[in-house]
C-alpha cells in the first residue's frame, strides 16, 4: 500500500513537472508593445489655418494658393522641385547606362505604356499644374500643387484631363483653409488608381486601406493602431520614403520594415535566422488583392473592336472591365498568391529608345540571385501584358492615346494604332519605321503592404514541403523539408528496405526450421 | 538455466532513454524531411531540437560511464569467434546448435554485437551528431569569421544527416529482430530490462566463468 503510495505521489510530481516544463504562456512582445505606444497619439495640428488673413480670399487660380502657401512655407517648393514626386525622374547610377536619369518621363509600362504624348490626361497624377506636354518648366514653383498632397478637406480634386489642374467645381478657398498633414486619401488619390481605376497596378494599394480592418492590414486597421501612409512614408524635407520599382532602380531610400521592428523580431531565434534570406514580406503579406481584384494582364492586341462604329467596354460579376475598346481585354484576379523572387533592391529598366533583344520583354527587372548576399527572397506581382512595337527598330512604342478631339492620331478617338505610333514616337524623339506588331511584356510589383496579423501570416509548411510549397520556383536555397538529396534517398530507403527483407527472410527460414524440426521431432516419437 | 546479471542499472537506462530518443527524434526528423506528418513542421523542428540537446547530454553521460567503468573494452572488436558467430546466426541456429559465444558481465556483446556496435559508436553516431550540429547550428558557427563553417553548403550536412538517419534505422530493424533470437522470442529483451540473462547450465564456455561472482543458479 505503501508503495502504491509513494507511486502516485512521484508520477504526481513528475506530470506537474512535465505541465509546468511544457507549457509556456504567450509572452507579451515587450518592444512591439513599445512600437504601438508610439503611435497612439495622433498628430494634431500646431497651427489652424482658416484663421490666416491670407487664405481668407476668394482664389481665382490654383497658383494664387500655392503663392500663398510660399509666404509662409517660403522653403517648402524648393524641396519640392527636388523631388521625384515633381520631376517625374531621379537621377541614379544605372549599370550599363552610367549616371542617367530615369522615372515617368522615360519609363515605359505594360497598363497605360506611357506618360510622354499624353501628359495632359497623365498629369493628373502629377503634383503641379498645367503639364499639358513636354514643356513644362520644372523650376517655376508656383505650379507646385500643395493642396493634392496636403487638403484636408476632402474637397481637392483634380479634373479629368486637365494637365494636372484641379477640377473647375472645387472651392479652393476651403481647400486652402484645412490644409494640414497628408492623411491616407491624399496619397491614395493617385497611388491606389493608378493605371485607370481601383487597385489596377499595385494589387497591395487600394481604397480598401481608406477603411479597414486589422486582417486587411494591420497597420492602417482601424479597429487596430490606425496609422497613416506617411507614418512611414513621410520624413523631413519632402523626401519620401520608399520605393515603386515600377519607376526606381536603386538600393537607397527604401523604407524597410526593420526601421521600426528590427532585424531581429520574432521571439524564436530560428524565425529570426530567415531574416537573411527572407524579406519580411514574404511570410507576413500571403496574398494581395484581398477586398478588391488587381489587374493581372492587360492585352492591347485586342483593342479597337468597335459596336456599330462606337467604342464599348464590358464588365465581370465585380463590376472590372474584361475588355474596353480604347484599351484591350483585361484579366483580374482576387485573393492572389504571389510569385516570389530573388531581390537585392536593384532594378533595370526599359526605358524609352533602348533596343530589344529578349522576349517577354521584361519592362522592369528586379535584379538579385541566391548567391547574392544582399538578395532575399520577395513576393512579387507579375503584370503580363501584350503591347505595341516596332519588329525594325526593335523598339517598344509610345504610342499616343490621349486627345480631346477626334483626327489628332490618338488612339482612343481615332483607334488607328499606326496613326498613334507615329505620333507619339515623334514627339519622344525615336523612329518608327511604319510597321508594329504586339509583344508580350512582363513588369514586377514588389508586395510591400496588406500586412496580416501573425496568425495569419505564413506557416512553416507552406515552403518546408516537398511538393506544391511556395517557393517551388526558388533556386539557390537549400530549404529543409523542400529539398533533399535524391541519391541518398533511395540507398537510405534500399537500406531500410534490404534490412525489413532480409529480417522477414530470416524469421521466416527459422519459424520453416522450427516446424520441420517439430515434425521429426513428432516422428521420432512415433516410432517409439 | 543460469542466472547472470549482465546488464547494470546504468546500462540499461542508457539502452531504453537513447533508443527512445532515437525513434523520437527518427519520427520528428523525417516530418522535417517531409516523409511523415505527425506534429506540424514547427513543432517538429523544436521537438527534434530539444530531443537532440537531451541524447547529447545523454551520450556525454554514457561516454563518462564507458570511460570510468572500462566498459568501452568491451567493444574491442575480437576475431576469434567472429566467423562462428556469423555461422550461427546463418546456418547454426536452424540446425539447433548451441550459441557459440556466453554473456556474462565482462563479455556482454559476442563478437559480432561488438563490432557492429562499435560501428554503429564510430560511425553512424558522430556522423549524425556532428551533421546535426552543422544543422542546428548553421551559419551561427562563425559569427566570429575565426571558424569557416558556413562553407560547408547545407545540402551536403543535410544528406549527411539523413544518410546517418536511414542507417541508424537499418541498424534499428536488425537490432530489434535480434532480440528474438534468444533462448525464447522474449528472453533477450527482458535481459535488457532486468538487467538478468538466462543461460545454458551445460554451455561448454560457462565452465571459463566460474569466477564470475554475480552468477548465480536458478
Amino acid at each position: 500500500m505503501n508503495k502504491v503510495i509513494t507511486y502516485s505521489i512521484i508520477t504526481t510530481i513528475l506530470v506537474l513537472l512535465l505541465v509546468n516544463i511544457l507549457h509556456r504562456p504567450d509572452p507579451i512582445n515587450l518592444a512591439q508593445y513599445k512600437l504601438k505606444q508610439e503611435f497612439v497619439f495622433k498628430h494634431t495640428p500646431s497651427v489652424d489655418h482658416s484663421k490666416f488673413d491670407i487664405l481668407q480670399k476668394d482664389f481665382e487660380t490654383p497658383q494664387e494658393v500655392t503663392e500663398a502657401c510660399i509666404t509662409c512655407h517660403n522653403q517648402r517648393h524648393e524641396e519640392i522641385i527636388k523631388s521625384s514626386h515633381w520631376n517625374w525622374d531621379r537621377i541614379a547610377y544605372i549599370e550599363g547606362k552610367g549616371i542617367a536619369k530615369l522615372g515617368k518621363k522615360n519609363v515605359i509600362n505594360n497598363f497605360c505604356i506611357g506618360a510622354s504624348a499624353n501628359e495632359q490626361a497623365c498629369a493628373k497624377c502629377h503634383i503641379g499644374f498645367g503639364m499639358s506636354n513636354n514643356t513644362f518648366d520644372f523650376n517655376n514653383a508656383k505650379n507646385v500643387d500643395c493642396m493634392v498632397c496636403h487638403d484636408k478637406s476632402d474637397e481637392y480634386i483634380k479634373g479629368a484631363a486637365m494637365a494636372g489642374y484641379p477640377d473647375r467645381h472645387v472651392n479652393l478657398k476651403k481647400v486652402a483653409q484645412s490644409v494640414g498633414k497628408p492623411g491616407n486619401i491624399n496619397c491614395g488619390s493617385c497611388h491606389f488608381y493608378s493605371g485607370g481605376g481601383n487597385n489596377v497596378k499595385h494589387g497591395d494599394l487600394e481604397e480598401a486601406l481608406l477603411s479597414c480592418d486589422r486582417n486587411t492590414d494591420v497597420h492602417l486597421a482601424q479597429n487596430g493602431i490606425n496609422m497613416t501612409c506617411v507614418d512611414c512614408h513621410g520624413d523631413d524635407k519632402h523626401k519620401i520614403k520608399g520605393k515603386l520599382y515600377s519607376v526606381s532602380s536603386t538600393n537607397v531610400d527604401r523604407l524597410r520594415c526593420e526601421k521600426c521592428h528590427t532585424s531581429k523580431p520574432h521571439f524564436s531565434e530560428t524565425l529570426n535566422k530567415h531574416y537573411s534570406k527572407i524579406a519580411c514580406q514574404t511570410c507576413h503579406i500571403p496574398t494581395y488583392a484581398k477586398e478588391n481584384a488587381t489587374k493581372m494582364a492587360w492585352k492591347w492586341s485586342e483593342a479597337g473592336q468597335l459596336k456599330d462604329g462606337q467604342p464599348y467596354h464590358e464588365e465581370d460579376t465585380l463590376g472590372n472591365h474584361t475588355y474596353m475598346s480604347i484599351k484591350g481585354k483585361f484579366i483580374w484576379d482576387k485573393n492572389v498568391v504571389p510569385d516570389y523572387i530573388w531581390f537585392n533592391g536593384n532594378a533595370t529598366h526599359y526605358a524609352l529608345g533602348d533596343t530589344i533583344s529578349k522576349f517577354p520583354v521584361q519592362i522592369n527587372r528586379l535584379l538579385g540571385s541566391a548567391e547574392d548576399i544582399h538578395s532575399k527572397i520577395f513576393p512579387v506581382k507579375i503584370h503580363k501584358g501584350d503591347q505595341i512595337y516596332d519588329p525594325e527598330t526593335k523598339l517598344l512604342i509610345q504610342p499616343k492615346l490621349f486627345s480631346k478631339n477626334k483626327g489628332d492620331s490618338a488612339y482612343w478617338k481615332d483607334f488607328d494604332w499606326g496613326l498613334a505610333a507615329e505620333a507619339g514616337m515623334k514627339r519622344v524623339g525615336l523612329p518608327y519605321s511604319g510597321t508594329y506588331e504586339f509583344v508580350e511584356t512582363e513588369m514586377y510589383w514588389p508586395i510591400n503592404h496588406m500586412v496580416v496579423p501573425k496568425d495569419q501570416s505564413l506557416r512553416c509548411e507552406d515552403c518546408h514541403v516537398s511538393k506544391g510549397g511556395r517557393f517551388a520556383n526558388i533556386e539557390g536555397l537549400y530549404i529543409p523539408g523542400r529539398d533533399s538529396n535524391k541519391r541518398i534517398g533511395i540507398i537510405g530507403k534500399l537500406l531500410f528496405w534490404i534490412s525489413i527483407t532480409g529480417v522477414l527472410i530470416h524469421s521466416l527460414a527459422r519459424v520453416i526450421s522450427a516446424i520441420a524440426k517439430n515434425e521429426v521431432d513428432s516422428e521420432e516419437i512415433k516410432y517409439e | 538455466m543460469k542466472r547472470i546479471y549482465v546488464y547494470k542499472k546504468f546500462n540499461r537506462f542508457w539502452h531504453w532513454s537513447q533508443s527512445a530518443l532515437i525513434f523520437f527524434l527518427a519520427l520528428t526528423g523525417f516530418e522535417i524531411h517531409d516523409s511523415i506528418h505527425l506534429f506540424g513542421f514547427e513543432k517538429a523542428v523544436e521537438l527534434h531540437r530539444n530531443a537532440s540537446f537531451i541524447l547529447l547530454a545523454l551520450i556525454a553521460m554514457a561516454i563518462f560511464w564507458h570511460i570510468t567503468t572500462g566498459e568501452w573494452k568491451q567493444y574491442i572488436p575480437t576475431l576469434s569467434k567472429l566467423k562462428a558467430q556469423i555461422h550461427y546466426y546463418t546456418v547454426g541456429m536452424f540446425k539447433n546448435e548451441p550459441h557459440p559465444t556466453l554473456k556474462s558481465i565482462r563479455n556482454k556483446l559476442n563478437p559480432l554485437q561488438a563490432v557492429v556496435y562499435l560501428g554503429f559508436k564510430l560511425v553512424m553516431a558522430p556522423m549524425i551528431i556532428l551533421s546535426g550540429l552543422l544543422y542546428l547550428y548553421y551559419k551561427i558557427l562563425d559569427a566570429n569569421n575565426i571558424v569557416i563553417v558556413s562553407d560547408i553548403p547545407l545540402d551536403v550536412i543535410a544528406a549527411i544527416h539523413t544518410l546517418g538517419a536511414y542507417l541508424i534505422m537499418a541498424f534499428a530493424v536488425v537490432h530489434v529482430y535480434m532480440t528474438t533470437t534468444g533462448h525464447s522470442l522474449t528472453a533477450n529483451i527482458k535481459a535488457m530490462l532486468t538487467g538478468w540473462e538466462e543461460v545454458d547450465d551445460d554451455h561448454p564456455d560457462l565452465y571459463r566463468e566460474d569466477e564470475n561472482s554475480n552468477s548465480k543458479t536458478k
